[in-house]
C-alpha cells in the first residue's frame, strides 16, 4: 500500500523535515569533500536560525581553511588576522553588548598563533562564543604539523612523524581553558556520526544561551577530520580520528555552566 | 500502527562523493553513482524505495545536498 | 567661557578622546605613553559618555579588538609607544586592507629594540610610509603641542570617518609627557547604533532582511578584483593627499633660510629660529603638521625662495627625503638630527644652520 505513494506527493513543502537552513548561502563551500567544517557551519547556522538571531549576529571568520566563512554564511561577518579572532570578538562584543558574537576558528589560529588571545578572552570571560574545530593539523597550508598533531603522526612538516620529544606533546587547549573562571561551558564534540552532530548541534545552542545569560565564554570544540591533510578518504579519516584522535582528545562536556 | 515513509531529494551537482551518508543509511536506500556529475565527483543516489526519513544521511552531509520528507502512513491491515 | 585645564600630553588626548565621543578604547601599557590609559581609567569615561576602556593583555590583541569595533562603525582607539606600535602592524594592515577607520596614537620613544623611553622621532618611515605589509598608507599628523595633542583626538576621528581610513597622531615623548594648558571642547555626543546604520553602511551591524551581510575582509585571491581593490586605495590616497595637507609657517615671508621640522623638533627650531632673527638671519620655519599627506607643494615653492633648508629630526635622517622630493634638487637641504632620546638644544641648532649655508 505504502509503495504506491509516489515520490512527487512525498516531497512536499509540508512533509520537509530536513534542508539546509536558509541560513547557510548558495556559495558551493570550499572544503574537501567529506571535511567536517560544513557541517560544522550548518549547525551553527540552524541554531542561529532556530533563536531568530541572524540579525543580531556578528560572526568572526580565521586564518586557514574557513577563512572563506563569511561566504557561506548569511550573516554579518568579519574576517580576523591569523590567531586574533578572540581579540577581534572582544571589540565586538564590548561595544555591542547586546550582539550575539562567535567566533570559528580552528587549531593552528586558536592553539598556536593565537593562543594568547584565546587565553585572554577565557580569562576575561568574554560574552562570547568560540567553536573550535580541531582536525590536528594545518590544512589550508597544505598539512603542516599543527599543535594538536598527535605524536608520531606524519605531516608535511613532520614528514617522520611528530617528535613529542623535540616539538612537545599535543596541546590540550580545551582542558586549559575549562581551567579559567572566566569560561562558563566548554565542551569537546564531533560531526563525524548523525548522533554526533545532533550532540553537536545540542552544544553549540547551549554555548549560545550562555551568551545571552551573559554567563560568560562558552567554548566549543569540534573534533573533526582533515582527510586531504591526514592522506585518507573521508570515511578511512572518520575512523581514524574515532582510532586515534578521540583517546587523546576525548568527547564530552569538560565544564558545564552554573 | 503508524508507520513513516520517507523520501530524500539529492542535489547531485553539489554533491562532492565524499560517501559519508552511505553508510550511515539503516535502509542501505544510498549508494554512489557511477556516474559523474558536472565537477567530476561520483554523487550519492538512492537505489530502494526503504527510505523512513531518518535524517541522517543529511545529518552528516558536509555540504548539505540532502533535503529530506517524510509521511506518516496508517496502517490498512 | 571656555574651560581650560593644565594637562600632560598624554592627558590631553584621553581627554579630547572622550570629549570627541570617542566609543573604546583598548590599549596596554607602555613609557611613555601609559599615562593615556591611566588618565581613562581614573576618569571613568564609561559613566560619562558611556565609552567603553579596557586594558588588553597586548599591543596586538589591542589593535584587533579596535579592529573589531571598528568594523561596527564605532569611534574606536589605541595608544601606544615605538615597540609596541611595531606588533601592531599586523592589525593595522588588516585595517587598511579592509578601510577601517580608527584613530592610533605613537608616543614615539628611541629604538631599534627596547631602545629608551626618551622621545624621539625614528618612527617617520614606520608611520609615513607604510610600516606593515602592502601598499597603504595612514593619514598622519604630528601635533607640536598639548593642546594639538587634545584637538587632534577629533579631527582624527573625523578624518579617519571621511576617508574610512586609519588616522595615526606621530607625537614624542616630549610632547606626551610634559604639561600645559589645554582649551578643552563641549562633550560631543557618541553615535547612536542607529546613526551608525545610517552613516555607515558597511558597518557589521547585523544583517537584516533589508540589506545583503556585510563583510570585513582584506581576503581576496581573485588577482584581478585585488588590484581593482588597491586601485581604489591609491585613489583614495591620492584624493587625501590633494585636499588634506596641514603645515604651519613662521616668518617664512621674508626668509632666506628655512628650518622645517615637525613635532618637538619644531619647537626647538621656533627657538632658534627667534635667536636667528636676533642676530639678522632671515630664518622661517615650515612645520608639516601632517607628514602624510606630506607639504610638498609648499617645500617646493619655499625652494625658489630661499638659499637653504635645514631640517631637524630626532632621528638619523627620514623626513628629509620627503623634504628632498619638494625640493627637487632646486636648493641645498641639509639634515641635523640627534638619536637615541636626546632633544637638540636650539642654539645647537642654529649653528649647524650658520655652519652648513651662511659661513660656508
Amino acid at each position: 500500500m505504502e509503495n504506491s505513494i509516489s515520490k512527487e506527493k512525498i516531497c512536499q513543502p509540508e512533509n520537509l523535515v530536513y534542508s539546509k537552513t536558509p541560513l547557510m548561502t548558495c556559495n558551493p563551500l570550499s572544503y574537501c569533500p567529506g571535511c567536517g567544517h560544513g557541517t560544522a557551519h550548518r549547525m551553527i547556522m540552524e541554531v542561529i536560525e532556530e533563536l531568530n538571531m541572524q540579525a543580531e549576529t556578528i560572526g568572526v571568520a580565521p586564518v586557514g581553511c574557513s577563512v572563506l566563512a563569511y561566504d557561506f554564511l548569511d550573516i554579518d561577518m568579519q574576517q580576523a588576522a591569523h590567531g586574533r579572532a578572540p581579540a577581534v570578538a572582544t571589540g565586538i562584543k564590548r561595544l555591542m553588548p547586546n550582539k550575539l558574537v562567535f567566533t570559528y576558528q580552528g587549531d593552528g589560529d586558536l592553539a598556536a598563533i593565537g593562543t594568547g588571545e584565546t587565553l585572554h578572552a577565557c580569562n576575561r570571560g568574554e560574552n562570547i562564543c568560540i567553536f573550535f574545530v580541531n582536525n590536528g593539523i594545518y590544512g589550508m597550508t597544505g598539512g603542516q604539523m599543527a599543535p594538536t598533531t598527535l605524536p608520531n603522526m606524519k605531516t608535511s612538516t613532520s614528514p617522520f612523524g611528530r617528535d613529542a620529544a623535540s616539538t612537545g606533546q599535543p596541546l590540550k587547549i580545551t582542558e586549559l581553558v575549562a581551567m579559567l573562571p572566566g569560561t562558563s561551558y566548554v565542551t569537546r564534540q564531533s560531526v563525524h556520526t548523525p548522533a554526533n552532530v545532533r550532540k553537536t548541534k545540542k552544544a553549540i545552542e547551549k554555548a549560545f544561551q550562555c551568551q545571552l545569560e551573559k554567563k560568560g565564554l562558552a567554548f566549543v570544540e569540534i573534533v573533526s577530520n582533515c582527510n586531504s591533510g591526514w592522506k585518507m578518504t573521508p570515511l578511512d579519516s572518520n575512523k581514524w580520528m574515532e582510532e586515534n584522535m578521540f583517546p587523546f582528545f576525548p568527547l564530552g562536556d569538560i565544564k558545564v555552566p552554573k | 500502527m503508524a508507520k513513516v515513509k520517507g523520501e530524500i531529494v539529492i542535489n547531485t551537482e553539489r554533491c562532492k562523493g565524499c560517501q559519508l551518508c552511505v553508510p550511515v543509511c539503516q535502509q542501505h536506500t544510498i549508494a554512489m553513482s557511477k556516474n559523474l556529475n558536472s565537477k567530476g565527483y561520483q554523487y550519492a543516489t538512492v537505489v530502494n524505495d526503504d527510505c523512513n526519513g531518518c535524517t541522517n544521511c543529511a545529518l552528516i552531509c558536509p555540504d548539505g545536498v540532502i533535503s529530506v520528507y517524510r509521511i506518516k502512513l496508517q496502517e490498512t491491515n | 567661557m571656555k574651560e581650560i585645564r593644565l594637562m600632560k600630553g598624554n592627558e590631553a588626548i584621553a581627554e579630547g578622546a572622550i570629549r570627541a565621543g570617542c566609543d573604546g578604547y583598548f590599549g596596554y601599557p607602555i613609557t611613555p605613553q601609559s599615562e593615556v590609559l591611566e588618565y581613562l581609567m581614573e576618569n571613568r569615561p564609561e559613566e560619562r559618555t558611556g565609552m567603553f576602556v579596557l586594558q588588553a593583555e597586548s599591543e596586538i590583541a589591542s589593535i584587533h579588538m579596535v579592529y573589531g569595533g571598528a568594523a561596527c562603525g564605532k569611534r574606536v582607539m589605541t595608544s601606544s609607544s615605538s615597540p609596541g606600535i611595531s606588533l601592531m602592524q599586523e592589525g593595522i594592515s588588516f585595517m587598511a586592507g579592509t578601510e577601517l577607520p580608527c584613530l592610533l596614537l605613537n608616543v614615539v620613544r628611541g629604538g631599534p629594540g627596547l631602545g629608551t623611553i626618551q622621545p624621539s622621532q625614528s618612527d617617520y618611515f614606520q608611520a609615513v610610509k607604510g610600516g606593515g605589509h602592502g601598499d597603504y598608507k595612514m593619514i598622519v599628523l604630528a601635533p607640536a603641542s598639548v593642546q594639538e595633542m587634545y584637538d587632534f583626538a577629533k579631527l582624527g576621528f573625523e578624518l579617519a570617518f571621511k576617508y574610512r581610513i586609519q588616522v595615526m597622531i606621530l607625537s614624542d615623548g616630549a610632547i606626551g609627557q610634559m604639561m600645559e594648558k589645554v582649551v578643552l571642547d563641549e562633550q560631543l555626543p557618541r553615535i547612536t547604533d542607529e546613526e551608525i546604520k545610517k552613516k555607515y553602511p558597511w558597518a557589521t551591524t547585523g544583517k537584516t532582511p533589508d540589506r545583503e551581510r556585510n563583510i570585513i575582509t582584506s581576503l581576496d585571491l581573485d588577482p584581478v578584483r585585488q588590484e581593482k581593490i588597491n586601485i581604489h586605495l591609491q585613489e583614495k590616497f591620492k584624493k587625501i593627499a590633494e585636499n588634506e595637507v596641514r603645515l604651519e609657517k613662521l616668518m617664512c615671508d621674508d626668509a632666506e633660510y628655512l628650518f622645517v621640522a615637525y613635532g618637538s623638533s619644531a619647537r626647538v627650531c621656533q627657538k632658534a629660529m627667534q635667536l636667528g632673527r636676533d642676530k639678522g638671519i632671515k630664518v622661517g620655519l615650515l612645520r608639516p603638521i601632517t607628514l602624510f599627506p606630506f607639504p610638498y607643494e609648499e617645500i617646493k615653492r619655499l625652494s625658489s625662495q630661499v638659499k637653504g633648508i635645514q631640517c631637524v629630526e630626532m632621528s638619523a635622517g627620514q623626513m628629509i627625503e620627503d623634504v628632498k622630493l619638494g625640493a627637487n634638487g632646486k636648493v641645498p637641504v641639509e639634515h641635523f638630527g640627534r638619536l637615541g632620546g636626546i632633544i637638540p638644544a636650539p642654539d645647537e641648532v642654529l649653528n649647524v644652520l650658520i655652519k652648513n649655508f651662511i659661513k660656508n
